[in-house]
């Protein structure tokens, strides 16, 4: 099981040929408080940089991108009712989707975690 | 290419420095560098609707609007000066009792809204060959001049947005101030005076744009600082940003320029009759008179109105599409967000007039998905401001 992350602040973890997908607590925290999620429906197919699911604050609502391309095999419904689990733990409860990866290959495009740690320093 | 040069330096309000100390998030907004939040939207909200809250809004444009030759008679030059107004609002200025703020609306000779604004006449005692003056951060250069305009060198305009303009907003916010500023409890909503604080002239109006009973509080650019932190020492007061000024307002059902109102929208259409003064609109005499007393008599092509969005659903924004039962389109969502006092989506929308009425079932588009909505009557959360008693 590894972690990888966008420099769009997503986070994905692959298990064999499923990741799961969320956002980090960096880009939690400056999206402000969760009011509203929009998880994507099963069976739905994105390629990577597709919008996956909807985050929306008081102010915005923000897309997540898919950091890799997939089949969408699950989805955290449990964020319908409780949608500041994205703020309180981004990495744990704050998942959106789970895919099915149609192209492993794109996961050394991305950051592991040292190298987004560092990516966070520069901005 | 545009060099450097070239870019129009973003501003920065007498308070920036203290903003950054607080650790707001800032954000550039009407040509300023604004604190967006401070520890976060939905608490600050919250805290200004159960006790007070401070905004920082001197990227406004306070000013004031003065007769170059004044007579000395306070009824003539009161006259004087409100006429001048009067050539560019549709308001009864004139008419303005001493002490009371009015809203009001400036308009294009297509009867369209350049700006909302605040006019007020100096209470009793002041000069009267003067008005006080709020346009909106992003519109007031443009405004000033077109006031300096009308006059037509019958008066000029003294620009005070270097000073500290502050809301106190909150059911709090009244004990606050009055700690301060004992002559502030004289007040009710809409009225102003000026007063002292620690040595320094302040202009004070009970006024403001959450519904709430509040403040808006002009103070000296050297004394503004000081001000600040004399209200936040006040365990009742938080800083508050412009991400909780904005769903405040909208829960309140305020209209905001440059979203809810632009050039194109009439007074009638944006359901503000009421800044239609009843002796100007009988008098025909300000700019797009025809097409406003027309529709205040007949029908407007559109009317702004609240929305309520289907609890549990996506919130809807700027931009959504509302269309009826049957899929036909009625219009365009010009504000809207969740409300964090009701717990559900609220939005305000352009729509045909036959929607006014509360209860009408819409659907709005959100990311070409249907959701449920149906008309409300505005404010969404009652205003809660102190009037004459």
């Amino acid at each position: 099981m590894s972690t990888y992350f966008t420099k769009d602040h997503e986070w994905v973890t692959v298990e064999g040929d499923h990741a799961t997908v969320g956002i980090t607590a960096y880009a939690a925290d400056q999206l402000g408080d969760v009011v509203f999620v929009e998880v994507p429906e099963i069976g739905k197919t994105v390629t990577k940089g597709d919008p996956l699911a909807v985050v929306e604050s008081v102010k915005a609502a923000s897309d997540v991108y898919a950091p890799i391309s997939g089949e969408v095999v699950e989805a955290n419904s449990g964020l319908g009712d409780a949608p500041e689990t994205v703020n309180a733990g981004p990495e744990i409860g704050g998942w959106f989707a789970r895919l099915k990866v149609t192209k492993p290959s794109e996961v050394e495009a991305l950051m592991d975690r040292a190298a987004y740690e560092e990516f966070l320093g520069t901005l | 290419m545009a060099g450097p040069a070239l870019l129009e330096e973003i501003k920065r309000t007498v308070l920036h420095a203290l903003h950054l100390d607080a650790k707001g998030r800032m954000v550039p907004f009407g040509g300023y560098d604004m604190p967006v939040q401070y520890e976060g939207v939905l608490a600050e909200h919250r805290w200004t609707r159960e006790h007070a809250g401070a905004f920082d809004v001197s990227h406004m444009g306070p000013a004031r609007v003065v007769l170059t030759a004044p007579t000395g008679d306070a009824q003539a030059d009161w006259e004087s000066i409100a006429r001048i107004a009067e050539r560019l609002v549709c308001g009864d200025i004139v008419g303005l009792q001493p002490g009371r703020l009015r809203y009001s609306l400036l308009l294009n000779e297509d009867g369209g809204i350049i700006d909302d604004l605040m006019i007020g006449r100096f209470p009793q005692g002041a000069p009267q060959d003067s008005f006080y003056l709020v346009v909106n951060a992003g519109t007031k250069d443009g405004d000033f001049a077109r006031f300096e305009a009308a006059a037509a060198g019958e008066a000029r305009v003294e620009r005070m947005d270097a000073c500290g303009l502050i809301a106190l907003q909150g059911p709090e916010a009244a004990a606050v101030l009055a700690a301060l500023v004992p002559e502030s409890a004289d007040l009710v909503f809409m009225q102003f005076r000026g007063a002292t604080w620690n040595g320094h002239w302040i202009t004070v109006a009970r006024s403001g744009y959450t519904g709430e009973d509040g403040f808006e509080i002009l103070v000296p650019p050297g004394a503004a600082p000081a001000f600040w932190q004399a209200l936040l020492a006040d365990e009742r007061v938080k800083p508050i940003g412009l991400g909780a000024r904005d769903s405040l307002r909208l829960e309140a059902g305020l209209p905001l320029y440059g979203h809810d109102l632009d050039e194109t929208t009439s007074p009638v259409e944006a359901n503000l009759n009421f800044a239609v003064s009843k002796r100007r609109r009988e008098a025909g005499d300000f700019p797009g008179a025809p097409r406003i007393v027309g529709e205040f008599n007949g029908a407007p092509k559109r009317l702004r109105v609240g929305l309520r969005l289907s609890p549990g659903g996506a919130p809807a924004r700027e931009g959504a599409e509302v269309v009826s039962a049957g899929g036909e389109p009625l219009g365009k969502i010009t504000s809207g967000g969740p409300s964090p006092s009701l717990g559900y989506g609220v939005a305000m929308a352009y729509l045909p007039p036959e929607y006014r009425e509360p209860g009408k079932a819409v659907t709005v588009l959100v990311r070409g998905k249907p959701v449920a909505a149906e008309t409300v009557a505005m404010p969404f959360h009652p205003h809660r401001y102190v009037r004459k008693p």
